[in-house]
């Protein structure tokens, strides 16, 4: 009644509150056209870019279709050595990151006082709004022959570790490990206290209860995090470079195909690795319901 | 407060009829319990003694400790100070696992990862039970409460009332030496509240354990219970049966939280009663005459006044009247289908048998 009232005055706001389905539209539309031309488009272009070839002579991209580069990035032993290399490290990350992650998330979620959980959550949140670069550089100076590390473990009989995959796994770990504890920890937050105290009342020691409700009910958020540190993981090529020495990961090859040898179809060829076993990764999680806790 | 002003707070009263013969050692037992968070005191030293397979409910308002003395019984806080016992033996260092107990959660606490059944079998099977014995005394459980269908369920496909079945299957089949229900009904419709009251004290009988429960709701601990404490900030006021509690309340707090606050003092109890003091007179105990001059019966009392408001609810109409000699007092009359409202704004007498004014200790002979 008011609605037709005042539809003279508020023509806009009542039509939308009469069609709440051109409303949705309304305000969807532009990020949709920005998700379907920019990211959908770019994957697109991606794949295609991944049939064609480089003139070897002129160096300019042959639109043709063609299966040589994923001939040449399967059958080529270097190129499984570092895919199989970037698995490893991405999953090696992603198990640590869990393992220093759930204890920190417990004790956050669990243990700590209102004010603590907030200062802890912008605690855990601080490093992501240093400079990716800078973290990365100082991890090298750290790790160098003459850093805190080698300085520290001395006395103790132990050296730096040098720069080479550990020193990537050590980095990367640190670097995703915020990602991993916000899930866990809104994970546990959202986990009844009633659920533990009806544990620990019907007889079950804290392992048990650990192992029969807390970790069963909290694993879809382990997923969840995992998500983020596995696949930022598998596509970074920058710390790499800053403390991976000289093993690389499926990231420098498709940079240095871009940069110094100009292959863009290759480059986009070993692009499409990551993606691929996102999307395997991603299929396979999607059962325990990981993905409605992101 | 102490415990004198509730003589049968001490005395481990037998008087549920499951129990048989009077048992030496209460069920719980409860010495100078305190609990205090930060500077806040949310249990201010308790005494009680529980029976065996007595039905018995902690009532109060919210924030009166009744919550925070069942989780110490449970194990889920530690006191800050004194005792809980079970069954005679100190349990009050000792982590939940550890004690005899089993808790209904207020919002039943089951774990959605799991079917009914296995809910039911959590407790046997972190004992270890043998497979074939957790089975069939889970299904003896979900018999009890009649969801024996339901077994392969998961809570989430359960209604309301269902998972309130379950949280009890899963606490009775582990054959605690009490039961301890949280705000067991709280979450429920009415009717279905009313059905679970009725079922909820039918089982109790059927298995014998001692029933604690608490609530805030004083007509459920007036059904349900064989002996009732109500509690006011961290203290008990009272504890009786519910005719002790309603009839002869202990105080100007239990006669206005167990039923409708209806107290006379000052000068109106001087004018009408002759005697100094608050008194406390249940509504449905006064009649509403219109004829003011007919004479009062020998051991009754009356007061003239003026209706100030009629509030139909129902079953029942209540009128709120005015006393000439200042105060003001309600009465409750069934609704026997004269016109309820007539009576707005008239002149009419109060009458009550004498003995039904009932002295409570007000401020000056209190604390």
């Amino acid at each position: 009644m008011t609605t037709t009232a005042s539809a003279p005055r508020h023509g806009v706001s009542s039509f939308f509150h009469r069609n709440p389905r051109l409303r949705l539209t309304a305000l969807l539309s532009a990020p949709m056209l920005w998700l379907g031309l920019a990211y959908l488009g770019a994957l697109a272009a991606l794949f295609v870019t991944a049939f064609w070839h480089t003139d070897t002579f002129t160096g300019q991209v042959v639109r043709d279709w063609t299966l040589d580069n994923f001939r040449t990035l399967v059958t080529d032993e270097v190129y499984r050595t570092i895919t199989l290399r970037t698995l490893g490290i991405a999953a090696l990350v992603t198990v640590i990151d869990a393992v220093i992650a759930f204890p920190m998330a417990f004790a956050m979620a669990k243990f700590c006082s209102p004010r603590t959980q907030r200062i802890l959550v912008i605690a855990v949140m601080t490093p992501l709004w240093a400079s990716y670069l800078v973290k990365a550089y100082s991890w090298r100076i750290m790790l160098s022959g003459d850093g805190v590390i080698s300085w520290l473990g001395t006395p103790f009989g132990v050296d730096s570790p040098g720069y080479g995959v550990f020193a990537t796994v050590l980095t990367l770990s640190y670097l995703w490990l915020p990602y991993m504890i916000l899930p866990i920890y809104a994970g546990l937050e959202r986990l009844p206290e009633s659920l533990v105290d009806a544990s620990g009342d019907l007889g079950a020691r804290p392992w048990r209860t650990f192992r029969s409700v807390i970790l069963p009910l909290t694993f879809p958020a382990i997923v969840a995090g995992s998500i983020f540190t596995f696949s930022l993981s598998l596509g970074d090529y920058i710390a790499v470079r800053i403390v991976g020495g000289t093993s690389q990961m499926l990231g420098n090859v498709v940079y240095d195909n871009i940069g110094a040898a100009n292959n863009l179809p290759f480059a986009a060829t070993v692009a499409t690795v990551p993606v691929v076993i996102m999307l395997v990764y991603l299929a396979a999680v999607r059962r325990t319901g990981a993905l409605n806790n992101l | 407060m102490s415990p004198n002003q509730a003589p049968s707070a001490v005395s481990a009263a037998p008087v549920s009829g499951a129990a048989g013969a009077p048992e030496p050692l209460p069920a719980v037992r409860l010495r100078e319990l305190r609990k205090t968070f930060g500077t806040v005191t949310a249990v201010d030293g308790i005494d009680l003694d529980i029976a065996q397979g007595e039905f018995f409910a902690m009532l109060g308002p919210s924030g009166s400790g009744k919550t925070t003395v069942l989780r110490m019984i449970a194990g889920f806080e530690l006191p800050t100070s004194g005792t809980v016992e079970l069954a005679g033996s100190d349990v009050s260092r000792l982590a939940p696992f550890q004690r005899d107990v089993n808790t209904v959660f207020q919002d039943y606490a089951l774990f959605p990862h799991m079917s009914v059944q296995a809910n039911v079998e959590y407790g046997l099977r972190v004992k270890r039970v043998p497979k074939a014995q957790r089975a069939e005394r889970a299904r003896e459980a979900l018999r009890t409460v009649r969801l024996e269908d339901f077994a392969q369920r998961r809570p989430a496909q359960l209604s309301g009332g269902q998972r309130q079945r379950v949280a009890l299957a899963r606490a009775l089949v582990n054959r605690p030496k009490v039961l301890l229900l949280d705000e067991p009904l709280g979450a429920l419709d009415l009717k279905l509240r009313q059905a679970m009251q009725v079922e909820l004290k039918q089982i109790q009988r059927e298995v014998g354990i001692t029933f604690v429960f608490v609530t805030h709701d004083q007509d459920e601990a007036l059904t349900m219970s064989d002996r009732i404490a109500v509690f006011d900030q961290g203290r008990i006021e009272q504890v009786g049966t519910p005719v002790e509690v309603y009839e002869r309340p202990a105080s100007a707090f239990v006669a206005g939280f167990v039923g409708t606050s209806n107290l006379l003092g000052g000068r109106g109890a001087e004018a009408v009663l002759g005697r100094s003091g608050v008194y406390s007179i249940r509504p449905e105990k006064i009649r509403v005459d219109t004829d003011l001059a007919a004479p009062a019966g020998t051991d009754e009392v009356s007061a003239t006044g003026t209706v100030t408001d009629v509030v139909y609810a129902g079953a029942t109409v209540r009128y709120e009247v005015a006393l000439d000699v200042g105060g003001q007092l309600a009465a409750v009359r069934q609704n026997e289908g004269s016109p309820a409202f007539e009576l707005a704004g008239s002149r009419v007498r109060l009458v009550w048998r004498s003995e039904h004014s009932f002295r409570v200790p007000d401020a000056s002979d209190h604390r």
